[in-house]
């Protein structure tokens, strides 16, 4: 592997890696915060059986501090963490100035969104 | 409720190890788990387990782009072959027999358990250098990393990329159709076919499998299938298994981390092709 190559990549690699971890970190934390106030307050701020599921709901949820409507906050973000990761990706590849996996990445981008899109309306 | 998000924490840590050391989304652990031990609705454990997969895989590439475990030009070139694979599969979803599927994909899985066996009792000097790949050259494919467990870094070149890619469309197409074996073909797309060494092979896997796993998650996340009850634990336990697995990975030797492959795909096949039949394990 030439030097250049490799030291371009270890540039775009950790871009990735740190912006990654940022995403990472956040949902985790929106997760365990969550986690803690079902285990502290034993309410899950819903009747039985329920949770919100649609975006609406959560935010309302959120807002008035309901440990399920925080909790599918955190796995939401968890859920954004490939997606930011090859957003990043773009963005490092196009910083490189290589154009050929900045425009590779970009179609990845592209289908996985028509992908969440199909999953959001199906 | 505590009892059991700590059970949920304590397996979610098995499977992010074993995920983060085999490239693997963890499923085998938890699906189980949740629909054997905990009696979950299949539904609902399917929706964890996806849930599992990014958890997984976020969780590893942190520490894999830091040790520049991965290579990300091949996992950016091949994701285009296992998106597009599974959203095709999701859209196919009832069109195709899903039994004749399993039975195929298991099939497959048992042959490679024998190519894998077959080459690790060949002797050294008898398996064939892979031949470079003008392919892989043109997508700047080849690569390095630095192996702890032999104190140095190690070249690798890149073959059959054709192959390698038909076969992650084929991955993609099994998660999307039968939201199975997110990281075991990925694995042995780049090990058996693309002839990457092991490591890499299941650290760029890792990264794969987050973002075929992400179009699933938000059709069980928005159709309410997704439990925060059970996905939450498991996503806490798993992040920090991860993270311990690329640990142990890195400084465990290849050939003990392929005598931990062998086993777990022979069994995911097995598993499959008997599903194949009929029958459930």
């Amino acid at each position: 592997m030439d030097n250049e190559v490799k030291k371009e990549t270890q540039d775009i690699e950790l871009i990735i890696g740190q912006i990654l971890r940022i995403g990472v970190i956040i949902a985790a934390a929106v997760i365990v915060l969550g986690l803690a106030l079902l285990l502290i307050t034993g309410q899950s701020g819903y009747p039985a059986g329920v949770h919100p599921s649609k975006p609406g709901a959560i935010l309302q949820g959120v807002i008035a501090f309901k440990p399920y409507a925080v909790l599918m906050l955190g796995l939401f973000l968890l859920i954004l963490t490939p997606v930011l990761r090859v957003v990043v990706s773009i963005y490092a590849f196009i910083k490189e100035k290589d154009h050929l996996y900045a425009w590779i990445t970009t179609i990845v981008l592209v289908i996985l969104v028509i992908a969440m899109v199909i999953g959001y309306l199906g | 409720m505590l009892s059991q998000a700590l059970l949920l924490i304590g397996v979610g840590l098995m499977a992010g190890i074993l995920g983060a050391l085999l490239g693997l989304g963890g499923g085998i652990i938890i699906t189980p788990v949740l629909t054997l031990m905990m009696g979950l609705p299949i539904q609902y454990a399917i929706a964890a387990s996806i849930i599992a997969v990014i958890a997984t895989s976020s969780g590893a590439t942190i520490a894999y782009l830091k040790d520049e475990m991965l290579n990300l030009r091949v996992a950016m070139f091949l994701e285009i072959a296992t998106t597009v694979g599974a959203v095709l599969g999701a859209v196919l979803t009832g069109l195709i027999d899903g039994q004749f599927l399993y039975f195929l994909f298991g099939a497959l899985l048992l042959f490679s358990v024998y190519n894998m066996i077959r080459k690790m009792l060949m002797k050294p000097e008898n398996i064939k250098a892979p031949t470079p790949d003008p392919a892989a050259e043109k997508l700047k494919l080849n690569g390095a990393y630095f192996d702890k467990a032999q104190g140095k870094e190690v070249n690798y070149q890149v073959t059959n990329v054709p192959g390698g890619f038909a076969m992650m469309f084929g991955a993609g197409l099994a998660s999307g159709l039968l939201g199975i074996g997110s990281g075991a073909f990925k694995v042995l797309a780049m090990d058996t076919i693309m002839k990457m060494p092991l490591k890499p092979s299941t650290a760029t896997s890792n990264l794969m499998m987050g973002v075929t796993a992400a179009a699933s998650a938000t059709v069980y996340f928005f159709n309410g299938s997704l439990r925060p009850e059970i996905a939450a634990p498991l996503a806490v336990g798993i992040l920090v298994g991860a993270t311990l697995g690329t640990r142990l990975m890195q400084i465990m030797p290849t050939k003990v981390l392929r005598l931990i492959f062998i086993p777990v795909i022979g069994y995911m096949g097995l598993q499959m092709l008997l599903k194949g039949f009929g029958v459930s394990i």
